[in-house]
């Protein structure tokens, strides 16, 4: 990685983190979810 | 592709936007749309979350094959100019990401639609992907004039795993929704491929304009139009669908068989001069959306 090249990478490193802990994030949200739809489903 | 980009591709990562490009948004849509519809007309409810997670995963699941077609057709994609922008031929993403994001969202998909829904609903879910990107992809589009006709299947199956989502089995009317798209995929297709076969041509794909000419793919979008349009009354005719359904199907068929007749009709050779094909492409899109709303709409209002 050249240095004039290294703000760049940063930057879209730091995007890429941001959106897949978002996604993560979603992920848990989801899964309690769906938790909870099949407990009152099979109740 | 300059030296230049290529270098740059390699030293920098792409852009999260590319990940999402990568998944083909845009035809997502349809897929999305009538596998919602499929899950909508089962006559079983599903919990409102399952069946938003079900959906969901059918949306990861086509984008999962939308990112392994585009891994495994960058070559091609870089010489037509309706794909060149795409983020591995415009040098934004290297292939070992786009594979390690397919598989992955792949993989993702299915398990996650299994454990929410049901594994049968799961496994057609896996089949879709796998023969979208082995069947379609890699075995038929490069070899025969006949790729999207086979290939359509791919397409086809989001009802099917909709209906699958909610009941756990498949009967007669998912069947039926499947037929629908796997029929209306060939004249959506060949209408598209004879205003852009220039850029089939130049990749060396061997689409129907590009194999047979003009004239033959005119006369094969009218001759597949007809089992189509079987099938689109079809839901109707077998009692399995409403009046509502039946006018709207009806009313569609004959407005898509009236723009193929003029495909069939016309003889324009430059892309310009299609305007009969842009029309039925156009309204082809039209027509899934409306065949699958009214059949949701004639559920919910004759139920």
């Amino acid at each position: 990685m050249t240095p004039d090249l290294e703000p760049e990478v940063r930057k879209r490193q730091r995007e890429r983190a941001r959106i897949t802990a978002i996604l993560l994030g979603l992920f848990v949200i989801l899964i309690f979810a769906i938790s909870i739809a099949k407990m009152t489903v099979n109740r | 592709m300059t030296s230049t980009t290529c270098t740059q591709a390699t030293a920098l990562p792409a852009e999260w936007r590319d990940f999402v490009a990568l998944t083909k948004p845009r035809v997502m849509t349809l897929v999305v749309f009538t596998g919602l519809c499929g899950l909508l007309v089962a006559p079983v409810a599903i919990h409102p979350v399952l069946g938003f997670t079900a959906v969901l995963c059918i949306a990861l699941g086509a984008g999962a094959a939308a990112a392994l077609n585009q891994w495994y057709e960058a070559d091609i994609d870089a010489l037509m100019k309706r794909t060149a922008s795409r983020p591995l031929p415009a040098g934004r993403m290297d292939r070992q990401s786009a594979l390690h994001f397919g598989v992955g969202l792949g993989f993702f998909s299915v398990i996650l639609m299994g454990v929410a829904t049901n594994w049968f609903a799961a496994a057609v879910l896996a089949v879709s992907i796998l023969f979208y990107v082995l069947v379609y992809t890699v075995w038929l589009k490069r070899r025969t004039a006949q790729n999207i006709v086979i290939g359509g299947a791919a397409g086809a199956f989001p009802p099917l795993i909709g209906w699958a989502a909610a009941t756990g089995d498949v009967s007669t009317l998912p069947v039926l929704l499947f037929a629908i798209i796997f029929l209306w995929t060939p004249p959506h297709f060949w209408a598209l491929s004879l205003f852009v076969r220039s850029d089939y041509a130049a990749a060396g794909v061997p689409m129907l304009p590009v194999v047979a000419g003009l004239e033959s793919t005119r006369r094969h979008i009218l001759i597949y139009t007809l089992p189509m349009i079987v099938a689109a009354v079809a839901p109707w005719a077998l009692g399995l669908a409403g009046w509502i359904y039946g006018v709207v199907a009806v009313g569609l068929s004959a407005a898509f068989l009236i723009l193929a007749l003029y495909v069939s009709a016309n003889r324009a050779t430059e892309p310009k001069e299609m305007g009969p094909e842009k029309r039925l492409f156009a309204f082809s899109i039209i027509y899934l959306f409306g065949l699958f709303a009214a059949l949701v709409v004639d559920k919910w209002v004759l139920a």
